[in-house]
């Protein structure tokens, strides 16, 4: 079977399983019962399903399966009887709606699995991770690899949070709408953190590029159910955005390709189309927010395409009003650095000295603007200086090599 | 709490030393852990052709040139840091600017 037809049945197995696990959780309460009744039949589809084919209703066959599983645990009494019954009950409920007449679908209740890991009571350094294992089904093992922590210590988190989940009675329900906007953006930000991950991803490392498309999938499954949320759709055009320039990020050599000096034919017009449409549609609400406040940027950069200059003057106004609503480190170096294009780079640099010296000592995205922008302003020793520090922090070996022909510049 | 980062090389790393493409990056990390100050000890190591390795047999000292000659890595060097946690220390760990073919080991320094 060819790759491609290996990973849909990988993605109908995953989206199947998320399906069944948030039907089987907002029953039972009980995430982990839920994933130990599905995780062997999720297992047995992804080695399945490629070779065979996908079955005509994927819900139904993880059923069987599970409900195969789970008997043989219960004559090996490896499953607690408490949480036994409890999953049993939800089993039996899945199973009618399965039967019912007329109802060829399998009722989609992801979306209260993603409020339930977002839900505030959970630390939330961990809804991301939660999300990709509840609602995707993805191994402990390998989000601690993409999160760099130690397989054991996400492992421990997780459990700890899905305890958390059952105990503490965390809802399983779309908030009404009075706090939904606050929830929202929980959900909006552990997505938006899956494709951060995903991006990431470049140098040959497919299990963290289909993460950034598990996130847009996510983003476009959330839209189904709230159509209505203009940040929602900013956060769905933002990725698109971005991920319409993935092939654009190196050349053929591999080398990293800043993003004012990617060739534009080969970012993905039909992505990009689609991202600015949804954009104009997310504006209509009149409701403006972060997430579409970035698409907005990510709109600016996509223009050049057409016009073949990028207008720094749209940046510097749409950075303010980022910084203003969302001041993280990283939007506050990224509008020094375009403060430094539109204006002069004596502006930008004065921009990254009001940054507080203990946030920025680490951060490498400050230390590659800040020699960018000393090289600008001529400051050739210190812009040395700077690159060096900016190259020791990468983690890159492409974005390492970059820095090091830039600096190489700098000292000629 | 403090962690070496263990440092292994091929023998390819180990002949690119004085490849500026190679070791820039090392010197590079290295300023960027002394100005974060978290930095409290290491050392880069020379080749391990030019070590001499010492074993006890019974009451006699048996000392051999190396170098040692199991395994495709060799140890290169270590970085000792004081972090918050082994989160932050993995941070570091990855910015190491290792090749393909070497390996950062990451582990907590004894507590006496």
């Amino acid at each position: 079977m060819p790759p491609d037809a290996g990973r849909a049945a990988e993605k109908v197995a995953r989206q199947s399983y998320g399906k069944l696990i948030a039907f089987l959780a907002a029953r039972s309460r009980d995430v982990p019962a839920a994933e130990d009744a599905l995780s062997e039949a999720l297992a047995s589809a992804l080695r399945v399903w490629p070779e065979r084919g996908i079955p005509g209703n994927p819900e139904a066959w993880l059923l069987v399966a599970a409900r195969r599983n789970l008997m043989q645990a219960t004559r090996h009494r490896t499953v607690e009887v408490n949480a036994q019954t409890t999953i049993l009950i939800a089993f039996e409920e899945a199973e009618e709606r399965m039967n019912e007449a007329g109802k060829a679908v399998f009722p989609d209740e992801r979306l209260k699995l993603l409020f339930a890991c977002t839900h505030p009571a959970i630390d939330s350094s961990v809804h991301t991770a939660l999300m990709l294992q509840t609602v995707l089904g993805i191994e402990a093992r390998t989000i601690a690899r993409t999160f760099v922590v130690s397989p054991d210590t996400m492992s421990q988190r997780l459990v700890r949070a899905k305890a958390k989940i059952r105990d503490a009675g965390i809802p399983f329900a779309v908030p009404p709408r009075p706090a939904l906007p606050g929830r929202l953006a929980a959900v909006l930000s552990a997505i938006y953190a899956a494709y951060g991950l995903g991006w990431d991803g470049l140098d040959g490392e497919e299990e963290r590029h289909s993460l950034a498309g598990e996130a847009i999938w996510l983003g476009r499954a959330l839209l189904a159910v709230l159509p209505d949320e203009p940040e929602a759709i900013g956060l769905l055009s933002l990725m698109l955005h971005c991920e319409a320039r993935r092939n654009a990020r190196r050349d053929s050599d591999g080398r990293y390709v800043p993003l004012d000096e990617q060739d534009t034919a080969a970012w993905n017009a039909i992505m990009i189309a689609e991202a600015d449409s949804l954009l104009r549609k997310a504006g209509s609400f009149n409701r403006f927010g972060p997430f579409q406040c970035q698409a907005a940027i990510q709109s600016v950069h996509a223009a050049r395409r057409l016009s073949g200059k990028t207008d720094w003057q749209a940046l510097t106004t749409l950075y303010a009003a980022l910084v203003m609503m969302k001041p993280t480190l990283g939007a506050h170096v990224s509008q020094a650095a375009v403060i430094g294009r539109a204006l002069n780079a004596a502006a930008g640099l004065k921009r990254l000295d009001q940054l507080d010296p203990r946030a920025v000592a680490s951060y490498q995205p400050y230390w590659a603007v800040r020699a960018f922008l000393l090289s600008q302003a001529g400051d050739d020793t210190a812009a040395a200086d700077a690159y060096m520090t900016a190259i020791g922090l990468s983690d890159s070996p492409a974005v390492r090599d970059f820095l090091a022909g830039r600096l190489k510049e700098a000292r000629l | 709490m403090q962690y070496a980062l263990i440092i292994r090389e091929a023998a390819e790393d180990f002949e690119r030393r004085s490849d500026p493409a190679y070791r820039d990056g090392w010197v590079a990390y290295s300023k960027a852990l002394a100005q974060a100050g978290i930095m409290t000890g290491g050392a880069g190591l020379t080749g391990p052709e030019t070590g001499t390795i010492v074993r006890r047999k019974g009451g006699e000292h048996d000392v051999q040139d190396g170098p040692y000659p199991e395994g495709k890595e060799q140890l290169g060097g270590f970085y000792l840091i004081d972090v918050p946690d082994i989160d932050t220390a993995l941070e570091w760990a990855t910015r190491v600017p290792i090749s393909d073919k070497g390996s950062v080991e990451v582990r907590p320094r004894l507590q006496m």
